[in-house]
């Protein structure tokens, strides 16, 4: 009897558990593997909100749920941030922390965001914030609670209020598009009738530089976020394709082709001084800088299949990074320089995780057509596209694989998530 | 789908050429018949350059690639050589680029859908390479050939199977 539930109990555990919000219903968090660790929460309505335009407390409670770090759970929250919890009945409901707040619209027609967060087990006000914000970015306000409440209890910086840049693909129409970090607010930068492809945040996160082929050959162009405004970086004969900023965001690496075969160049960030910076007779791209500004990671298929290598900017050779399996891509490095993720072909293409000091490696995907791994900027999170169920989806895991979410969904191509920084 | 841009690209040349030489009468109306002398009848537009003059319009450097030759070069799977079976179609343009020294044309590589995108682009730049390079070996001059890629974005078929794929690796020649 007590083995068949222990059995039971651990066979649950280790499903996907799907949590539906009613207004956010695409979210499905999914949660593998029973190490995960979750603080209990209670999250009150904010007092207001059914007045402004977006429910403060709902897109909060998506984010700390979508986190995996967080359990959302029912109890007596303080009417708006200048209550009082009330500690017993919430320690009772076995809550460690509550978030109450409010929305109020100033009389300039801003919307006061304004929030407190308290220990429950302690008795102790852990501070609050209020963020006046225009209407339209309501949604970052309310992000910006979530990032507050997540780095307070967790002592990391949250990345609720980041971006995500993607394309999308339908029949004769491509689309770069921008999302906040849930999933919502999509907002179509480009719409194009010839591929956009490898978009590549600038470090202050108000540019994206990508590869177009609006002129029928593939071109690297980097465009202001905000203002719409485009330059033209690399339109060398032959392609240009693959820009990374340096960490610095004064140089740009790319792929160029202009002397024959694909290399690595680097460039000023507007395009000028272009040197080559790799050397060999095959294949070298998808450069990406190490977070340290010294070296470069890419791709190269000098040894005969494609190949992680770094290169030290400064100078000397490259040394091979990658030697599980015959066909390695998508370098994408973690803020702290320690890990790289990559795409590696077996049986399908998935994400694999190395640990660069190690050189252990670990998959961290159960899907077998997974593209373009990119790091959220606090290296917590993976983002990659992928198929699921024969959708195309954009998937984010934890980076040890343990904790995974559906970010989007869609009937079309789904490609080339690319997770934006700090700040925008 | 490129081999019908290249006829419609063809036609509208042809259009162009015909209006250029046909009189700038409209057709919904009966042509008004000048009932002078023989010699003024063919054209009132014509400026007075002398009887002998003859008006001189060269189509020939745009006219490349004609839709007679064939223009798509398949390669095997992870491979950029150019089969024999495809050389009439590279020594074809080749001998029209030398015959027309101010043509250009283009070589676009493509790969099959899988694998990363960048990493095909830089494959299907290595196909489009390999057949400039025959071209250029065959005398054709570089300032007449662009290699540019697609990788696997620009799919000629819809498909996931191996048929689908041996018809997505390829390289077509287009004139610019």
């Amino acid at each position: 009897m007590w083995p068949r539930r222990h059995a039971l109990r651990a066979l649950g555990a280790s499903l996907a558990l799907p949590v539906l919000t009613p207004a956010f219903a695409q979210f499905r968090v999914e949660i593998k593997g029973t190490g995960a660790t979750q603080i209990p929460i209670v999250l009150g309505r904010f007092r207001d909100e059914e007045r402004q335009p977006q429910s403060i407390s709902a897109i909060v409670r998506a984010d700390l749920e979508r986190s995996g770090v967080f359990r959302i759970v029912d109890g007596p929250a303080p009417a708006d941030e200048n209550g009082t919890p009330d500690y017993n009945t919430l320690r009772a409901r076995g809550a460690d922390a509550v978030v109450a707040g409010s929305a109020t619209r100033l009389a300039d027609g801003r919307i006061d965001v304004r929030f407190r967060l308290w220990d429950v087990v302690k008795a102790a006000d852990q501070g609050g914030q209020s963020e006046p914000s225009l209407p339209v970015d309501l949604r970052l306000a309310a992000h910006h609670v979530s990032d507050q409440i997540y780095q307070k209890l967790t002592g990391e910086r949250g990345v609720f209020s980041t971006r995500i840049a993607y394309v999308t693909k339908a029949p004769g129409k491509f689309t770069l598009r921008i999302t906040d970090a849930d999933g919502e607010n999509i907002q179509a930068a480009l719409i194009d009738n010839e591929p956009i492809i490898s978009p590549a945040w600038s470090p202050d996160g108000g540019e994206l530089a990508y590869v177009t082929f609006h002129d029928r050959k593939a071109k690297v162009v980097i465009r202001n976020v905000r203002q719409g405004t485009t330059r033209e970086v690399a339109a060398f004969k032959g392609s240009n394709s693959a820009p990374a900023f340096s960490p610095d965001g004064r140089t740009l690496a790319v792929t160029l082709s202009r002397d024959g075969g694909s290399h690595v160049y680097l460039m000023d960030r507007n395009g000028g001084n272009v040197r080559r910076f790799t050397d060999s007779t095959g294949i070298d791209t998808e450069a990406k800088f190490s977070p340290d500004g010294a070296s470069v990671y890419f791709v190269s298929d000098r040894g005969g299949g494609p190949q992680i290598y770094r290169q030290p900017v400064s100078g000397g050779g490259a040394q091979r990074v990658t030697f599980n399996g015959a066909y390695n891509i998508s370098p994408a490095l973690s803020p702290d320089g320690k890990l790289l993720a990559y795409i590696s072909r077996g049986g399908g293409f998935q994400v694999m995780v190395m640990d660069l000091g190690s050189g252990d490696v670990r998959s961290v995907s159960d899907t077998n057509a997974d593209e373009s791994p990119s790091f959220a900027p606090n290296g917590r999170y993976i983002i990659y596209a992928t198929k699921a169920d024969g959708r195309d989806v954009l998937m984010t895991t934890t980076t040890d694989g343990k904790f995974k979410s559906k970010l989007l969904e869609s009937g079309l191509d789904i490609r080339e998530p690319v997770w934006g920084p700090f700040g925008r | 789908m490129f081999n019908n841009s290249g006829k419609m690209l063809l036609a509208a040349a042809s259009v162009a050429v015909l209006a250029g030489c046909a009189s700038p009468v409209k057709l919904d109306k009966p042509v008004e018949v000048e009932k002078k002398d023989v010699q003024t009848t063919t054209s009132t537009t014509t400026p007075d350059t002398g009887k002998s003059t003859v008006a001189t319009t060269d189509e020939s450097s745009k006219m490349v690639a004609p839709i007679t030759l064939d223009r798509v070069i398949y390669f095997d799977f992870d491979s950029y050589a150019v089969k024999d079976e495809f050389r009439p179609i590279v020594e074809a343009h080749a001998n029209l680029l030398k015959q027309n020294s101010g043509a250009k044309e283009v070589a676009e590589g493509h790969t099959d859908e899988r694998g990363g995108s960048e990493y095909n682009l830089a494959l299907g730049q290595k196909r489009a390479e390999a057949v400039v390079q025959q071209m250029k070996v065959l005398g054709v001059g570089d300032s007449q050939l662009e290699a540019v890629s697609y990788g696997k974005e620009r799919p000629a078929v819809d498909g996931h199977d191996e048929s689908a794929w041996a018809k997505n690796r390829r390289v077509e020649l287009r004139s610019k």
